[in-house]
């Protein structure tokens, strides 16, 4: 087991460089002069110039990838060109709404998933199943921004249940983690079916039934134990698309996460910001799929053994 | 590696499958057979044929002058003469869709087209060649891999900056890896198949090995896939706009045309509702269908 996360955190590292690498190269990818395109219209020579020092763009390409991420290693992602405060204080403030709305989403949507999905495959071909899976391909289908539109409106405006924008109490998170999280649930609940009907196919689920054990325990020890191994993997993949799906959810109901400072920072051409942003988010990913895969060599001995 | 393995035996059964096929009849008449079978399928078939028809046709079908202002009706509801009402310059919304479902649907069928094409070959390449060749290409899907979803599309707008052209790079961009990945997988397992080992025993070069025996062997991963891209293009291209990255405001674009009703929610809720459910109704159509495929051509996965 060690060998194997020991192995499998090797490899990440050459991922992460690359994406280092390209999160680094972003500035220089931006069409036309980035000096000039931060100075504005009307900058003369002089001020292009003292920015192009200031962001060190006549060192050789070597040496800014260097320097830049000598900075990140010391912790430093550069100041905000829109507000001046360091890129990492400002993500440090926008996180806590995001983890919040991520958490929300997490406690409910995968388990749901996972449970339509295992009665869907229980009741395969009945009205369950039918059910389950009109539902989830409705989950799958529907624009997570429309449903939030929606719910705003009919819930926030017309009934009054709940508030317009924000976090406030628990009230103001049903609405968002419901639209972060039915996309998940949805994937989840098809995967988990299919990964449930794929086992209950196999020889050992065969045996159980025929020793005359009760439907219930097949389902649940000899069964959906061992489609657990398959879903853990695309929960994981999951787990990374729900943050991505906080830059829509935050922008429908206003709450000052990262997701919408990603999007406020591309408007205003914040690109220290959108660095940091999109090293956070493809950092996050890594991980998650990391834990995924050790856990799944926890989960399954064959795996860890190869 | 257990995936590829897993793919590899379907592949092997379905190849004897097709064989046993092959003396009863056309495939092509089997799977239409089962795909009809399916109601939910063609229900996703008849929408998007009719998508198609109003992309074409849309102009000439449409009841009023997309682009004609009345500011006697503006954020009027729907009504006998406006279907699904009109904007804040008094467009009606029920033309903009029609006419808009060319734009929406070209930027998402043809950025698919393209991405699925880049991304079949080199994973075809990778899959075949295998080695340097493999791992260069894998780890680069990686990369993109490591920006989920709609991210990546945002980082390359973010980039490129704003627009529907953008919008367009940004969509075929993030449908490479997927295809790279699924390609390279049923490359693998086919490449181990017999028949292809008999074609190049009988002397078949890499060229004739690749396109003439292997591609036609993924096919089938190939279309199920390419079905259901096309539903998230769709909904990757109109989130862009929502946010404000995508089409052009006068264009009417579905999701520019849902992020204008944004504003004027509280009064003219219409507004934001029916481009949403055309949204909606055309990534679900294509659903249906990627799934009833997917059940058709194999369905064993059922």
């Amino acid at each position: 087991m060690g060998r194997y996360f020991f192995r499998r955190v090797l490899q990440t590292i050459p991922l992460m460089l690359i994406i280092s690498i390209l999160v680094f190269l972003f500035i220089h990818m931006i069409p036309g002069d980035p000096a000039r395109t931060l100075a504005g219209k009307d900058a003369d020579v002089a001020e292009v110039q003292a920015i192009r020092e200031q962001l060190g763009l006549n060192d050789n390409i070597f040496v800014q990838y260097i320097k830049y991420m000598g900075r990140i290693f010391g912790g430093d992602f550069g100041q905000s060109y829109k507000s001046g405060i360091p890129t990492t204080q400002l993500i440090g403030e926008r996180m806590q709404n995001t983890i919040r709305l991520v958490l929300s989403a997490m406690l409910w949507a995968p388990l749901l998933g996972i449970l339509f999905g295992v009665l869907s495959a229980v009741h395969r071909g009945g009205f369950v199943d039918h059910l389950l899976m009109f539902i989830a391909i409705l989950g799958l289908s529907a624009p997570g921004f429309w449903l939030g539109l929606m719910g705003i409106q009919v819930f926030a405006v017309n009934l009054g249940w709940l508030p317009v924008s924000g976090l406030n109490g628990w009230k103001g998170l049903i609405l968002p983690s419901f639209v972060m999280g039915i996309g998940c649930m949805a994937e989840m609940a098809r995967y988990a079916r299919s990964s449930m009907l794929d086992v209950m196919r196999e020889d050992y689920v065969r045996t159980a039934r025929a020793k005359g054990q009760v439907e219930r325990k097949v389902i649940f020890f000899h069964a959906f134990r061992n489609a657990l191994i398959q879903i853990v993997t695309i929960l994981g993949l999951q787990i990374g698309a729900l943050l991505s799906g906080s830059v829509l959810t935050e922008t429908v109901f206003s709450i000052p996460g990262i997701g919408r400072l990603l999007v406020d920072s591309i408007f205003f051409r914040d690109y220290p910001v959108i660095q940091a942003l999109l090293m956070l988010f493809a950092f996050q990913y890594v991980v998650i799929n990391l834990i995924v895969d050790v856990l799944y060599g926890f989960i399954n001995p064959k795996i860890r053994l190869e | 590696m257990k995936e590829d393995q897993k793919l590899s035996d379907l592949l092997q059964e379905n190849y004897i499958d097709e064989t046993v096929q092959a003396y009863q009849g056309s495939r092509f008449k089997v799977v239409m057979k089962r795909l009809f079978r399916r109601k939910t399928a063609v229900f996703g078939l008849v929408v998007i044929l009719l998508l198609v028809f109003i992309s074409i046709f849309g102009q000439w079908v449409a009841p009023h002058d997309f682009e004609a202002y009345d500011y006697m009706n503006t954020l009027q509801g729907p009504s006998a003469d406006h279907w699904f009402g009109t904007d804040h310059y008094g467009r009606d919304i029920f033309s903009r869709i029609l006419v808009g479902t060319r734009l929406t649907l070209g930027v998402a069928l043809s950025s698919v087209i393209v991405g699925a094409a880049i991304g079949a070959v080199l994973g075809l390449l990778a899959g075949y060649y295998g080695h340097w060749l493999d791992s260069l290409i894998m780890r680069g899907a990686d990369v993109l891999f490591a920006f989920p979803d709609i991210l990546l599309a945002i980082a390359i707008v973010a980039i490129l900056g704003s627009g529907i052209v953008n919008v367009w790079i940004a969509v075929m961009v993030f449908t490479v890896p997927s295809f790279a990945r699924m390609v390279r997988s049923a490359t693998l397992s086919v490449k181990s198949s017999l028949y292809v080992e008999a074609a190049q025993s009988i002397g078949s070069n890499d060229q004739r090995l690749l396109f003439r025996h292997i591609m036609p062997g993924t096919m089938q991963t190939f279309i199920v896939n390419f079905t259901m891209r096309i539903g998230s293009a769709i909904m990757a291209a109109s989130s862009l706009s929502f946010l404000g990255f995508g089409a052009d405001v006068t264009d009417p674009e579905w999701g520019a045309m849902l992020s204008q009703g944004r504003t004027y929610m509280d009064i003219a809720p219409h507004m934001v509702l029916f481009p949403g459910l055309v949204i909606f109704l055309t990534v679900l159509a294509f659903n249906l269908l990627g799934d009833g495929l997917r059940d058709a051509l194999d369905p064993k996965i059922k």
